[in-house]
């Protein structure tokens, strides 16, 4: 097997497994089933492409296989009882009209941080159903036992199926809460990586990649919504920096002390334009006012923390990025460049409460 | 189509504690929720207070016993409940909210799905 093959076959489970299984999803009306059906179709790919090659449309080909596969599975047990209730599925599918309800992975999403699941459980179906890790590795991200985390997806999956929680995209009424509910998954799912309580690795890059995939799939599918422009700014301008909070040693690297040079500039502009707009279009979001925070940070490369503070900090009233009002000016004040992430999380948390009473 | 029962949980002595006034609110907004829920509802009670119950079960000796007071002795008990029939928990997670008990700071509302029995 050629390593083209096997790395086409990796890209194409990072950026299509959520549409895979969201679109097979609306099919089989079952989870496990769905996932299944995703699971042959990647191993289908590692076989066929090696010989005829990678296809145009690798997504497309995936989608394709697993619904197949799926219609197979349907056909063959359709006379064997089902352990649980299909999922409550729309059966008329809005037209591109409406955009939002159009995509099979915000059904996913929203379906996965519903306000009937608890925190973790929303972490934990995220992680496995929309950004396709295994439960060995979801396991990992919470320090529990793989048995442990596959029973409560199973719970989860139970839950979903027995008390009808729709797979559907809220409606309008009731889009804001949910949006906010979706944020603080994606959000946690990036401060369980970006601060990894595991012992053996400081940082868990693969959960932060998960995080800013997740944020960047809802900045796609919700491009007016200012939070989610707000959340994937404050995701870019922590995740620029990753490379240089481990230093050699393998000890965590305060801000004063990191290498500059190591910062990915490409991700801290990406992370300023999303925030700049985010900041003109509307009234900061909690998310907003810790970008803020972080691009203060990031924006300068090449002084020392503690001058970046005093120069700042004193001489610097603009507010941020042109944006308008107090609150955006409000990071200037609380950042205090130098004294490390870990105070810097501090201020973003009170920033973050003001920013949240101000609104 | 399938039926939730809705739970209403709370503390009798704080509904005992209400006067006439806050009671004819309650009462509205039952009304209210009832006229939004229309024919989703396929019944639903207020239920008279725990001390007023009688539990039975087994005496371990194969003879039933029968306890004065509710299953479960806690301070926070079953007030009533509504039956309804919905498409779906986001149906009944919309009504849910007009009822009362939700914004008492004593009481709750708990939505359980109702076994199919085909």
């Amino acid at each position: 097997m050629n390593d083209e093959v096997v790395a086409a076959v990796a890209d194409a489970h990072r950026r299509e497994w959520a549409r895979i299984v969201a679109t097979t999803v609306r099919l089989t009306r079952d989870f496990d089933l769905a996932e299944e059906c995703a699971q042959d179709a990647f191993a289908q790919a590692l076989r066929v492409w090696a010989s005829s090659g990678v296809p145009d449309r690798p997504g497309g080909w995936l989608t394709e296989v697993a619904r197949n596969r799926a219609r197979d599975v349907m056909r063959r047990e359709a006379r064997f009882r089902r352990a649980l209730p299909l999922l409550v599925v729309d059966e008329t599918v809005p037209g591109p009209e409406d955009a939002l309800a159009a995509d099979d992975r915000l059904r996913l999403i929203f379906t996965c941080c519903h306000p009937a699941l608890d925190r973790p459980t929303q972490v934990a179906l995220t992680l496995r159903l929309v950004s396709g890790l295994s439960t060995a590795e979801v396991a990992r991200a919470f320090l529990v036992r793989e048995a442990t985390m596959a029973a409560r997806i199973t719970r989860a999956k139970r839950k979903i199926a027995t008390a009808r929680i729709p797979y559907r995209v809220p409606s309008a009424d009731q889009l804001g809460v949910r949006v906010g509910a979706v944020l603080q998954v994606v959000h946690l799912i990036f401060t369980i990586g970006h601060t990894a309580p595991d012992g053996a690795q400081l940082i868990r890059r693969d959960l932060c990649a998960s995080a800013v995939d997740l944020a960047r799939l809802l900045r796609l599918l919700m491009p007016a919504d200012t939070a989610v422009g707000g959340l994937l700014a404050l995701l870019l301008l922590n995740e620029a920096r990753a490379a240089s909070r481990v230093g050699p040693d393998g000890r965590l690297r305060l801000l004063a002390d990191q290498d500059r040079s190591l910062w990915d500039t490409a991700l801290i502009a990406e992370g300023v334009a999303l925030l700049t707009d985010a900041l003109r279009r509307g009234e900061p979001t909690r998310y907003a006012v810790e970008a803020a925070i972080a691009a203060v940070h990031a924006e300068a490369p090449r002084r020392r923390g503690a001058e970046l503070g005093r120069h700042r900090l004193g001489r610097d009233r603009r507010p941020v990025r042109g944006a308008a009002g107090d609150v955006a000016g409000l990071p200037r004040r609380t950042a205090q460049p130098g004294r490390g992430d870990r105070h810097a999380g501090r201020a973003a948390g009170r920033a973050g409460r003001a920013g949240a009473a101000a609104r | 189509m399938a039926k939730y029962m809705l739970l209403i949980h709370g503390d009798a002595e704080q509904w005992d504690a209400m006067t006439a006034e806050q009671w004819v609110a309650h009462d509205a907004a039952h009304a209210a929720f009832r006229e939004a829920a229309g024919d989703r509802i396929v019944g639903g009670e207020q239920l008279e207070p725990a001390p007023t119950a009688t539990t039975v079960r087994s005496g371990g000796t194969g003879e039933p016993v029968i306890t004065d007071g509710p299953f479960l002795d806690a301070k926070e008990g079953l007030g009533g409940f509504y039956l309804l029939e919905a498409g779906d928990l986001d149906e009944v997670l919309k009504l849910v909210p007009l009822l009362p008990e939700v914004h008492a700071a004593h009481s709750a509302v708990e939505v359980r799905p109702v076994v199919f029995h085909g």
